[in-house]
């Protein structure tokens, strides 16, 4: 890298980038910022498209009315979200047919904790008090991502999760004022929720083979541990507050560093899931492909109302 | 003459934001108009034309209609979870 001699478009390009400019879609940009910037942003526009199955399998089980209305709410927003991140990932210059083809195919990834099931009502609190949670602390530190219909989507997704995390974790509330067993319940969501909502920062900074080149780029503000600590730092009061266990029994406040540590993650189970190897990787893929292949005569309608406007005012005229 | 309507970038980072309208025989001629009457002083760093006729906008006379039922969905809002006082910055 260090032998390359750049060229001088590129050496205004991370002048623009060291001055905290925004990168815009008709700028000129190194093909490996539009690379990295297709996968990422792609990858979170899959992330909460998938992220719709676990919890829409919960509306029509939902213990009210209200929780039905909310859960609704919350599903259509992830849905609207995966829609901006399309839209801002085809600024530069790929198309919604190519992105939802990668995923079928396997080539584009999504965040792994969408492959894990969400097997109780409870899981619903924690999925939105845990995975939103860690979702929003990833998404704060990307409003300053240099790309700029990046960082203006992630704006607007932030603003529209604030309700997110707040209403999972007051199911987690609710419950754990319940019986023993409700209580229960909750624990042993976040008992498996836990871990895998650490493991959606991604790897540790030394072994994490994209972080470099991305934080030089501004694509990422923070590192993966950087956003991670401060998820777990947040979360132990929460658990705390409502009197739920964190699964960590190396789990301590280090005065020093004032940060809690925390004991080792099972970074086998993480490559495993990434893989294809979770509890739900080929249903969640299976079901996108077959909600996609059923949802072809909606595109053929709107396609043949369209064609049969064209025809009929070209008759008018 | 055709109507454009002109969006302005004030900085980078920003949206592109309506700023008015001007009379332009082509796009680009639009453009360059755009660039004499709204940024004398410096007001954008990228200017937008679109031809008035092709904006499709909603009418505020329809807004009942439009947007109902919005305003009885309260729980879309962060507010309508109340959280104990402890973690009530979330």
């Amino acid at each position: 890298m260090s032998e390359e001699v750049k060229s001088e478009q590129e050496v205004l390009f991370q002048k623009r980038i060291d001055a905290e400019e925004k990168i815009e879609p008709k700028d000129w940009m190194p093909e490996k910022y539009r690379q990295t910037l297709i996968r990422q942003m792609s990858q979170h526009a899959h992330s909460e498209v998938i992220g719709m199955q676990p919890e829409g399998n919960w509306l029509t089980r939902a213990p009210t009315l209200h929780r039905k209305c909310i859960l609704l709410a919350k599903v259509q927003d992830e849905g609207g979200h995966g829609l901006y991140l399309y839209s801002a990932a085809e600024t530069l210059g790929i198309s919604r047919d190519e992105l939802v083809k990668a995923l079928h195919d396997g080539v584009a990834k999504y965040a792994s904790i969408f492959n894990y099931p969400a097997l109780t009502w409870a899981d619903i609190g924690a999925i939105g008090w845990l995975v939103d949670g860690a979702a929003i602390v990833n998404q704060i530190s990307l409003q300053r991502t240099s790309y700029g219909p990046y960082a203006r989507s992630m704006v607007r997704i932030c603003k529209e999760e604030s309700f997110h995390q707040r209403q999972g974790y007051q199911i987690m509330v609710t419950l754990s004022q319940g019986s023993h067993e409700q209580k229960a319940m909750a624990q042993d969501a976040l008992d498996r929720f836990w871990w895998p909502s650490l493991m959606m920062f991604g790897p540790h900074d030394a072994e994490s083979a994209h972080s470099a080149q991305s934080m030089k780029w501004k694509i990422k503000r923070q590192s993966n541990d950087q956003l991670r600590q401060k998820f777990i730092d947040q979360s132990v009061k929460q658990a705390d507050v409502i009197g739920l266990k964190i699964p960590d029994p190396a789990l301590k406040w280090n005065a020093d560093r004032g940060h809690y540590d925390i004991g080792a993650i099972d970074w086998s189970e993480f490559a495993r899931v990434i893989k294809g190897d979770g509890p739900c990787n080929r249903q969640r893929l299976q079901h996108h492909n077959r909600v996609h292949a059923e949802g072809a005569w909606v595109r053929d309608a709107v396609a043949a109302y369209e064609a049969k406007h064209k025809q009929r005012s070209t008759r008018a005229a | 003459m055709k109507l454009y309507e002109v969006f302005i970038r004030s900085r980078r980072g920003l949206d592109h934001k309506h700023t008015g309208s001007l009379h332009a025989e082509n796009p680009q001629q639009a453009l360059e108009y755009a660039r004499d009457i709204y940024t004398r002083r410096s007001e954008g760093i990228s200017i937008w034309v679109v031809n008035s006729s092709d904006i499709v906008a909603s009418q505020e006379s329809d807004c009942e209609s439009f947007y109902d039922p919005h305003d009885d969905k309260p729980y879309r809002h962060a507010a309508h979870y109340q959280l104990p006082d402890e973690v009530n910055n979330m």
